[in-house]
């Protein structure tokens, strides 16, 4: 599956933006222009911090294509510091390593490449700590 | 509005149908429909797939079918919320015949799934593509994370997991229709490939071809085609974010609960008064988590609950999947939400043959899109 190109200009995926809410404080990410609990549309930027922990995971032993030379591969739902949650591929971490509640840190690295030209594509992915 | 009623009903055989195309799937499906109403004509037709783009290259679905159901000129509308299609389909076909604007309609459902695409990668389109999909996750990945979330919050067991795949199978041992006609073990499920930790190959739903078909009308017009329609007694649809990763409760699907407060509330009744339900039993932990959200089981306790057998034909408090569900019967995903109004019209009507759960009255059908953003409930009566 293509990502649509215009995801290379979005400043989320490579500085961690997100939008917390002017009203509530419920921080999305990525950055949505209304917010999911309390409708309002005023938001401030923040950059989430690099430090989280892992709510859950699995490990992905069958892909699709696009990823198929990767497997197996850890995939978890990390929560930062900030209490702003997100998925990303664990990296640098042994299998049996991953569980509920370890600790992560959010790294800067390349997801994978993309299309006949293998245009690289890059993103955040966890490592656990 | 008016009351509505089905009337009649029609489904291809479920499973890999490498000699038929899109097309002869759904025709065949609606022409049993057709013919088993007894229906001269039809008004309108509401049609569930989820990605015959992406799946077969064609899209345009409603009138592909129209034009080769031999229908023209009536309206063909395609209808499209992942898996959930084809109960998404059958709501708005409710909703044309409750208006009153037109009186017989048909809602289908279709997928041709086995031709050689990357199906992993076609489901994976019901998630979020650009934060979800982007990182690796895939469909079996998403209900992984949420069995994994389980498991650790309430210390089910890997056996009880499996547990739901034996009796669907079971189940659909006993479907003529079914995908899988075969009995498993738990040792079997435990010692199947691992596709998605901890989910095995024996805890997901197949990949299949099929086609389903039902033909709705006002009630009051019902026994002029049949002495045994069915009521549609409610129709209820929800949504959740459509990632997994931004709910509030890894182990819930609020769409699932959200729907069900409104079906049960639209036809005055409570869980315990459901004779029967087909529940969106896509991967194993599918089936106990919306068997909890619809209310059948306290938070926690649906995994034991499978296991004890309350979900069961033969001992069951509320027999859930008695067409062997998602895991026996097959999931062409467009298909499903009408292949399970189909398993409660025939049981219903007395027609389910050994799969018969005894003095059904009522019963269920949950269809569920992506990892639960989307849900659709419909309840039926006998009369």
């Amino acid at each position: 599956m293509i990502t649509p190109k215009y995801v290379r200009e979005i400043p989320q995926r490579y500085r961690l933006e997100a939008a917390k809410c002017k009203n509530c404080s419920y921080i999305s990410f990525p950055p949505r222009l209304v917010c999911p609990k309390c409708k309002s549309r005023s938001f401030d930027t923040i950059r989430l911090s690099d430090e989280g922990k892992i709510l859950t995971f699995t490990i992905i032993r069958v892909s699709s294509d696009i990823f198929s030379h990767q497997t197996p591969y850890g995939v978890a739902v990390i929560e930062t510091s900030e209490g702003a949650k997100l998925m990303a591929m664990i990296a640098d971490t042994k299998i049996e390593d991953i569980a509920i509640g370890k600790k992560v840190k959010l790294i800067f690295r390349k997801i994978r490449d993309e299309g006949v030209s293998g245009i690289h594509c890059y993103g955040y992915k966890a490592v656990v700590i | 509005m008016k009351d509505v009623a089905v009337i009649g009903i029609g489904m291809t055989k479920f499973g890999e149908l490498w000699n038929k195309s899109i097309k002869d799937i759904f025709v065949e499906a609606a022409l049993k429909a057709i013919d088993n109403a007894g229906v001269g004509h039809i008004d309108s037709m509401y049609v569930g797939a989820m990605s015959g783009g992406l799946f077969v290259g064609q899209e345009h679905i409603g009138a592909v079918m129209a034009d080769y159901l031999g229908m023209n000129p009536v309206p063909a509308t395609r209808v499209e919320s992942a898996c959930a299609s084809g109960g998404t389909a059958f709501r708005q076909a409710y909703f044309e015949v409750a208006s009153g604007s037109s009186e017989i309609v048909l809602a289908g459902g279709v997928e041709k799934m086995n031709d050689g695409v990357d199906v992993t990668a076609a489901l994976a389109t019901a998630a979020d593509q650009e934060y979800e999909v982007y990182n690796g996750i895939t469909f079996p990945g998403l209900y992984a994370m949420i069995a994994n979330a389980y498991m650790h919050q309430y210390n089910a067991t890997r056996e009880q997991l499996a547990a739901v795949a034996v009796k669907n199978h079971h189940n659909g041992f006993n479907n003529p229709n079914a995908q899988f006609r075969s009995e498993i073990t738990i040792e079997q499920v435990l010692n199947s490939t691992l596709v998605a930790d901890p989910l095995r190959l024996l805890d997901c739903s197949p990949v299949t071809d099929g086609g389903a078909a039902v033909i709705l009308c006002p009630l009051e017009l019902a026994k002029q085609f049949t002495d045994s329609p069915v009521k549609v007694i409610s129709t209820a649809q929800a949504s959740d974010t459509i990632s997994l990763y931004e709910r509030e409760s890894l182990t819930s699907l609020k769409a699932v609960s959200d729907a069900a407060v409104k079906a049960y509330k639209q036809a005055n009744l409570k869980p315990e008064d459901i004779d029967l339900a087909e529940v969106h039993d896509c991967f194993t932990i599918a089936e106990i988590v919306a068997s909890e959200e619809l209310g059948f089981f306290d938070k926690g306790c649906g995994a034991s609950a499978v296991e004890e057998g309350k979900t069961s034909i033969e001992e069951g408090t509320i027999p859930i999947n008695t067409s062997g569900g998602l895991k026996s019967k097959g999931h062409p995903v467009g298909a499903t939400g009408i292949a399970q109004v189909i398993e409660i019209y025939e049981q219903l009507t007395g027609q389910a043959g050994k799969r018969q759960v005894k003095d059904a009255r009522i019963g269920l059908t949950q269809n569920m899109g992506g990892s639960g953003a989307s849900c659709v409930i419909n309840i039926l009566e006998a009369l």
